[in-house]
């Protein structure tokens, strides 16, 4: 089987194959409103949220449903670690965290399923949404503290002359954050999904004696499991440290 | 005796490979983290709880920087 692929790469299936953005219909040029496979599955993410939360919430019963369940242990969920990371004057930008987490949550798992594309694969996806997070951040610091907002590249706490240079790296950091931000997620499912690629590549090439990679891919996928849910939470967590930073930069 | 083929994709191929050295230094950071953590969970249970979120913000910025010597690795690979 492996001596079919002759020339190019010894695997049957090329691990970044699933990334490629590929129109819906017909093979023409993808400009911004073609309709691809990612809008497609970015729409089916959507539908799967719509799903979840209002017909999680439609009942409204004091001893909840299954579905009822999970809308509230992740509304619950997000609302704690929003509290806990931002403070209590932060909950009024709850609903935009939360969609932010449920939006990428949702996302992650979908894009599990065999055969699917993974939205959050793509960097211009996932720096949209971190791009979105910093000049929010950004100018909702401005708003609310003015220039005192600089005060966090000026760290009170250190030594005198430790300070200048402690700004540079502050600052720095601070434009570092959409780019780390975004890579993270991106990097990750990319990463996890080529894993998981790599050994269905061996399981083609080895034919009917592939036990070992098929045992290392339901391994693999377990553990993409972890990673999708642990991700999509420290976007979210991160975006809480962020938000705290802007309404409260003294607090450093 | 002479090289024959593309030199700088054959460079570009072995810069890819040196670059996933990063991943063990990123290894490394988690580890430490989730370790120190732990170590210091297993000597006061109770104010574990409410570290778990801040241990996870540390590894989060320990494996951005393994996960951007993976990005130069398809940077090199496919971005030329």
């Amino acid at each position: 089987m492996a001596s079919e692929a002759e020339g190019g790469s010894p695997f049957n299936i090329h691990p970044m194959d699933q990334f490629v953005i590929k129109p819906l219909f017909g093979d023409g040029d993808i400009t911004w409103y073609t309709p691809t496979n990612a809008t497609l599955w970015m729409g089916i993410t959507v539908l799967v949220i719509i799903a979840l939360l209002v017909f999680g919430t439609r009942g409204r019963a004091i001893v909840p449903s299954r579905s009822q369940s999970i809308a509230e242990v992740i509304y619950t969920f997000v609302h704690s670690m929003l509290v806990d990371i931002a403070g209590k004057d932060s909950v009024k930008y709850f609903p935009y965290i939360f969609t932010l987490f449920i939006f990428i949550v949702v996302a992650n798992i979908v894009g599990l399923l065999p055969g699917s594309f993974t939205t959050t694969s793509h960097i211009a996806v996932t720096a949209t949404m971190a791009m979105a997070v910093f000049l929010a951040v950004t100018i909702l610091g401005f708003v609310k503290n003015g220039a005192a907002f600089l005060g966090i590249f000026w760290i009170s706490s250190a030594p005198l002359p430790l300070r200048p240079i402690l700004a540079i790296i502050e600052i720095i950091s601070y434009f570092v954050r959409p780019v780390s931000h975004s890579i993270r997620l991106a990097g990750n499912m990319m990463a996890g999904h080529a894993v998981i690629k790599v050994f269905a590549g061996f399981a083609g090439a080895l034919g009917l004696g592939a036990v070992a990679p098929i045992i290392a891919i339901m391994a693999v996928y377990g553990l993409e499991m972890l990673v999708v849910v642990i991700q999509a939470y420290v976007f979210t967590i991160l975006t809480c440290v962020y938000l705290n930073d802007a309404l409260h930069p003294g607090g450093h | 005796m002479a090289v024959e083929g593309d030199l700088v994709q054959m460079g570009a191929l072995i810069g890819a490979g040196l670059a996933c050295t990063g991943m063990g230094g990123a290894a490394v950071g988690v580890g430490h983290v989730v370790g120190n953590y732990l170590s210091g969970a297993l000597r006061n249970p109770s104010a574990a709880g409410g570290q778990t979120a801040t241990m996870f913000i540390g590894i989060a910025f320990a494996e951005a920087l393994g996960i951007f010597s993976f990005l130069v690795a398809l940077l090199l690979m496919y971005a030329q």
